[in-house]
């Protein structure tokens, strides 16, 4: 699914990332912890092609990312699904407009987006909610939305860059038990957090970063992590 | 297709002040390119107005056999600058000298013997009225044997030669300026919309469309915006023009609007620009992100 190999990441002010060498099985759940600054969110952007390492090879879902061309962008970002922490969505639109959007920028048919935003809405527990905007919305009801959107093209990893950071202690609960059921369902994540708090409550594989170098694996496999 | 028509004209929709904006900075842009395509336009057609009273007078010897004009008529009629040729006898040209020259009606009327030689008049072609040509005309007239004098006012075409070159320096290198001017002034509006949209263009991004996706409704969007800013100008130079007729002495020297198809060459620069200034600004947003 993803695989860091010997990853660098420099900039003029110093290194992000040093020698990253990391493996994501197809259905695994990963947390990614670190102080600001550790390098998780270069980690993330390169898993979405936003970045490319310096040298090293990062490779997802078929993509290696270091040799993208302008067109394979699009295309690894259709098989994946990204929420962040202040969960971008366009203010101007509706919940339900908001995931049709991603539909139909990827060309989708028109006919069979609203039957797939409705079904990733109800996944959601936001069926009720498809006609408001996101300024009427809470904040976890807002991610739940981002979530929706993500999911919505059915993607085989989902990235999470902090998706709990802007949340009260409840909302946290609720998105991150959904972030769950969507692992459940097969869908490999990927989470940056800084709350340990809800990294501790799971036996899921905990990834640490200091100064871009990983410092603590707690599940290092070969690569042949059993799926789900 | 239906997908590309929404979003941009929801672009005008969400944000119909700064939509207003643009379309009013490209349709003044354009109208001060209007104006002064406008007042080219009257020049070029006042200087054209005097360049048709351009003529070269070959002044006959007396009693020359009207066989010898009729003829050589006919070969200054062949030569390439040549329009037309017209013979004046002797008598109209007294005829004409009695109701030109009031002053002189009384010297005319007593006269036992006519004075005025008769001539052949000869109006050259349009872009042979100038002073080069008109000499070349007038040199090869003397050349007749039954030619006395050929008179063509030198001085006179000089100048219009130069007032011509100098109206079209100055028409070209202003034309220019303004049009650049506007190009600028247009693209750094429709900027404005890219960056208003920076937003919007990532959370594209990030769902997964692809460039030309994200290009489409934009340059669209600038198109309409250059085509309604165009429209716009077109309709201020209309305003203008009916103001300026409307002045009692302006309308008797007959100022002229743009030709339709000038017009229609405006709006579609306006659209052109429109489009190039949306292809550069989301280009370079498209690169940066």
């Amino acid at each position: 699914m993803i695989r860091f190999s010997h990853v660098f990441k420099d900039y003029p002010k110093g290194a992000a990332l040093k020698n990253v060498s990391l493996h994501v099985a197809k259905g695994e759940f990963v947390f990614l912890t670190g102080h600001s600054g550790a390098g998780k969110s270069t980690m993330l952007k390169m898993m979405y092609g936003d970045l490319r390492p310096s040298s090293g090879d990062v490779r997802v879902s078929g993509f290696s990312i270091g040799e993208l061309s302008p067109g394979d962008v699009p295309r690894l970002r259709r098989r994946l699904g990204i929420i962040f922490q202040d969960f971008r969505l366009l203010d101007d639109r509706t919940a339900e407009e908001n995931i049709a959007f991603a539909l139909e920028v990827t060309g989708s048919r028109r006919d069979s987006i609203a039957p797939k935003v409705m079904r990733v809405l109800t996944q959601v527990g936001l069926a009720a909610k498809a006609q408001a905007y996101p300024q009427e919305l809470s904040g976890g009801e807002q991610q739940r939305v981002a979530i929706a959107r993500a999911l919505v093209n059915d993607p085989t990893i989902l990235i999470a860059d902090e998706p709990t950071g802007n949340l009260d202690e409840r909302a946290t609960r609720g998105v991150f038990q959904l972030i769950r059921e969507i692992n459940a369902g097969g869908t490999a994540v990927v989470m940056a957090t800084h709350d340990l708090d809800l990294v501790k409550q799971t036996t899921y594989r905990t990834v640490e970063l200091r100064e871009g170098t990983v410092v603590f694996d707690s599940g290092v496999d070969d690569g042949s992590a059993e799926d789900e | 297709m239906r997908l590309l028509f929404r979003e941009a004209l929801s672009a005008f929709r969400r944000a119909p002040l700064l939509s207003a904006l643009s379309i009013t900075t490209i349709g003044f842009s354009l109208y001060a390119v209007g104006l002064f395509g406008l007042v080219a336009v009257n020049l070029r057609e006042a200087l054209h107005t005097v360049e048709q009273r351009v003529e070269v007078v070959a002044y006959l010897l007396r009693g020359t056999p009207p066989e010898t004009i009729a003829q050589a008529s006919e070969d200054i009629n062949a030569f390439p600058e040549v329009a037309r040729v017209t013979f004046v006898s002797e008598d109209e040209a007294l005829k004409r000298a009695r109701m030109e020259l009031v002053e002189f009606r009384d010297a005319y009327r007593d006269l036992s013997v006519n004075p005025l030689p008769a001539s052949l008049e000869i109006q050259l072609k349009d872009g042979y009225r100038d002073a080069e040509h008109t000499a070349a005309v007038a040199e090869r007239l003397k050349g007749y044997g039954f030619v006395d004098d050929v008179r063509y006012g030198r001085e006179w075409i000089e100048k219009l030669d130069r007032l011509r070159n100098i109206a079209a320096l100055v028409g070209l290198t202003i034309g220019l300026a303004f049009a650049a001017v506007a190009v600028v002034i247009i693209g750094v509006t429709i900027r404005i919309t890219v960056l208003q949209r920076a937003r919007e263009i990532a959370i594209m991004r990030l769902v997964g469309a692809t460039n030309g996706f994200i290009r489409g409704p934009f340059l669209l969007e600038g198109m309409l915006k250059g085509l309604l800013g165009g429209l716009l100008a077109i309709g201020l130079c209309y305003g203008t023009f009916l103001l300026f007729r409307g002045q009692a002495e302006l309308a008797t020297s007959g100022i002229v609007f743009l030709k339709t198809q000038q017009v229609v060459l405006g709006v579609v620069f306006g659209v052109c620009i429109g489009l190039a200034g949306s292809l550069v600004s989301v280009g370079r947003h498209l690169r940066n992100v």
